[in-house]
C-alpha cells in the first residue's frame, strides 16, 4: 500500500560524533556584553546519547545552535556530523496536517509532497500517531505534538540531533512516558544525540553520560557516566545513585 | 444562541434611530428635500428595486475586483519589502503618503487617462485599499516564528523553500485581515470614483437622484451600499474561515 521511502535517510553512519573544544561565545546586547559560554567542552561519540544539565541561562541553547552551525564561536573549535535541531516548543505548522508536518524537512530538501508524504508515513505507526495523520496540531494533544516534531527532526537525515528540553512543556506524566518512548526510538534508530535539559531525571534516564554545566558564563564542571541497562527504571537505586551525583555536581543539595 | 441575541441588540438599536429619524422629519425638524424620511426612503428601496439593483452590480463588482486587485498588488509589495531592507526604506514612507491623497483630487485624473470604464475605478478602489493589507500581511510575515527559521536553516532548506512552505502560508490570514479592513474604504472609494465620471453604479444613481431631487432615491443607494459593505466583511469573514482556519480561530472582529 505505502511505497518504500524514494529517498533513503542521508549517510547516518557517522564516524565524527559531537566535539566541542574550550568554545566560548559573548553576545552584545543592549545592556552590555554577555558571555553566554566560557571554555565549554563535550564530546559524544558517534551513536551516543550525551545529556546536558545546567541551571537557567547557562548557555545550553547557545551551545545547541553551535553545534547545528546556527551560530559561530568566537574562540574554540566545534567539529560534529550535520546536525538537525529539535526545538523546546513543537513549532509545528498550524496549516499542516501530522504526516505534512513531519515531512517538513524532506520538503525542504526539494521532495515533491507526494515523495515526502510516502517517506514519512511509516514511520507514523511507530510514532503512534495511526489515525492522526491528517489532523491539525491544534487537534493533537501535548504528547502527540512532540512525537510529531520528533519525528520532522529525525526524517532530516542529519547523524546528530540536538534536542533542546524536548519534553519541558509536557505534564510529569505525558513527560516520563515521552522518555521511555524517546529511549526506545533511539535504540532502533541509532543516532547522535545531545540532549539539553533542565530535568536530572530525564538525563540520567535517557542519557550515555551526563555532562554538568556552570552557571553563565557556561562550561563543563562535571560529568557522570550512566552505565545501567535499558529500558532503565526510573527507581533502580543505582539510577538513583547517580541522580543525586548530578544533583551534587549541580550544588543543589537534596 | 448569544450570537443571535446579539443580532436582535443590533437590531433594535438601528430601529430605535430609525424611530427617532421618522419622527424628526414628520414633525418638520428637516426639510425632506434635504433629508427624507425613512419610510420615504424604504417605499424607493421597494419600488426602485430593479434601478437599485442593476446599479448595485456595476458597483459590487467594482469593489470586489478593486479589492482582488488590491490584494494581489499588496501581498506583492509585503513580500518585497520583507525581504528587502532597502525597499522597506525607499517604498514604505511613499505608501504611507499616498494614503493622505484625497481621492476627489486623483480621481478625474485618472478618468482622463483611463476613460469612464472600470478601469479607473479599479484604480482608485485599489488605492484606498491596498495599505492596510501591505500593513497586517507585513505583520503576518514578521511574525513568524524566529525560532522556525532557525530550525528550516538546520534542514538544509534554500531560502525560498522557507519561503513557499512557511512564510508565505503565515502571510495569507494577513491578507484577508487587511482586505476586512479595507472593505468599508473600498465601498467609499468606488462611489467617490463613480461621482468623478461614470454611467452607472450606485454613486452615480445616487448624484443623479439629488439632481432630480429624488431624495429617497438618493438614500435609498447609500442604505443599498452600506447593506452591501456589511456583506462583505461578512463575506470576507467566511473566507477566513474557509481558507485560514487557524487564524480564524484567534483573530477578533466578527461583526455578525
Amino acid at each position: 500500500m505505502i511505497e518504500a521511502p524514494i529517498e533513503e535517510p542521508r549517510e547516518l553512519d557517522d564516524r565524527v560524533g559531537v566535539r566541542v573544544e574550550l568554545v566560548s561565545r559573548t553576545f552584545v546586547t543592549k545592556r552590555g556584553p554577555v558571555q553566554a559560554l566560557s571554555g565549554m567542552s563535550l564530546r559524544a561519540a558517534p551513536h551516543e546519547i550525551v545529556a546536558v544539565v545546567g541551571p537557567s541561562g547557562c548557555g545550553k541553547t547557545t551551545l545547541l545552535e553551535l553545534i547545528c552551525g546556527l551560530q559561530h564561536a568566537d574562540s574554540g573549535t566545534i567539529v560534529s556530523a550535520p546536525a538537525a535541531l529539535m526545538p523546546q516548543r513543537d513549532l509545528l505548522l498550524p496549516w499542516l496536517g501530522t504526516l505534512d508536518n513531519a515531512a517538513l524537512a524532506l520538503r525542504a530538501r526539494g521532495l515533491s509532497r507526494e515523495q515526502a508524504r510516502a517517506t514519512a508515513a511509516p514511520w507514523i505507526e511507530r510514532f503512534g500517531l495511526r489515525g492522526f495523520e491528517d489532523s491539525k496540531p491544534a487537534s493533537l494533544s501535548g504528547g502527540m505534538r512532540q512525537r510529531v516534531s520528533f519525528l520532522r527532526s529525525l526524517l532530516a537525515g542529519k547523524a546528530v540531533l540536538a534536542l533542546d528540553e524536548p519534553f519541558a512543556s509536557l505534564d510529569a506524566i505525558t513527560r516520563a512516558e515521552m522518555q521511555g518512548w524517546l529511549g526506545h526510538i533511539l535504540e532502533t534508530e541509532p543516532r547522535t544525540v545531545v540532549l539539553v535539559t533542565h530535568d536530572v531525571e530525564e538525563a540520567v534516564v535517557l542519557g550515555d553520560r551526563v555532562v554538568v554545566m556552570s552557571a553563565r558564563p557556561g562550561r563543563a564542571i562535571a560529568e557522570v557516566e550512566v552505565s545501567l541497562e535499558r529500558p532503565r527504571r526510573r527507581t533502580d537505586p543505582d539510577l538513583i545513585g547517580l541522580r543525586e551525583r548530578v544533583y551534587e555536581a549541580l550544588g543543589v543539595a537534596q | 444562541m448569544r450570537r443571535a441575541l446579539g443580532g436582535w441588540r443590533a437590531l433594535l438599536v438601528l430601529l430605535t434611530l430609525f424611530a427617532i429619524w421618522e419622527l424628526y422629519v414628520d414633525l418638520g425638524g428637516a426639510d425632506p428635500l434635504i433629508l427624507p424620511a425613512p419610510h420615504a426612503i424604504a417605499q424607493s428601496l421597494y419600488d426602485d428595486r430593479a434601478l437599485l439593483w442593476s446599479n448595485f452590480v456595476v458597483t459590487a463588482e467594482e469593489v470586489v475586483l478593486g479589492i482582488a486587485v488590491a490584494a494581489i498588488v499588496a501581498l506583492a509589495l509585503a513580500i518585497a519589502i520583507h525581504f528587502s531592507p532597502t525597499l522597506r526604506q525607499a517604498i514604505y514612507p511613499l505608501l504611507v503618503g499616498s494614503q493622505a491623497i484625497p481621492v476627489p483630487i486623483i480621481a478625474p485624473l485618472l478618468v482622463l487617462w483611463l476613460g469612464f470604464g472600470i478601469a479607473p475605478k479599479l484604480v482608485v478602489i485599489a488605492l484606498v485599499s491596498f495599505f492596510p493589507i501591505v500593513v497586517t500581511t507585513l505583520a503576518g510575515l514578521a511574525g513568524v516564528d524566529h525560532e522556525l527559521l532557525k530550525l528550516m536553516r538546520t534542514f538544509d532548506a534554500p531560502r525560498r523553500r522557507t519561503f513557499w512552505h512557511v512564510e508565505f502560508p503565515s502571510a495569507l490570514p494577513g491578507v484577508l485581515t487587511g482586505a476586512k479592513i479595507a472593505a468599508a474604504v473600498a465601498v467609499i472609494a468606488a462611489v467617490f470614483a463613480e461621482l468623478s465620471g461614470a454611467n452607472s453604479g450606485l454613486g452615480y444613481l445616487y448624484q443623479q437622484s439629488e439632481n432630480q431631487l429624488l431624495m429617497p432615491r438618493a438614500y435609498a443607494s447609500v442604505v443599498v451600499l452600506c447593506v452591501f459593505a456589511i456583506a462583505l466583511f461578512w463575506l470576507l469573514t467566511l473566507a477566513e474561515r474557509l481558507a485560514v482556519p487557524w487564524a480564524y480561530h484567534r483573530s477578533t472582529g466578527d461583526a455578525t
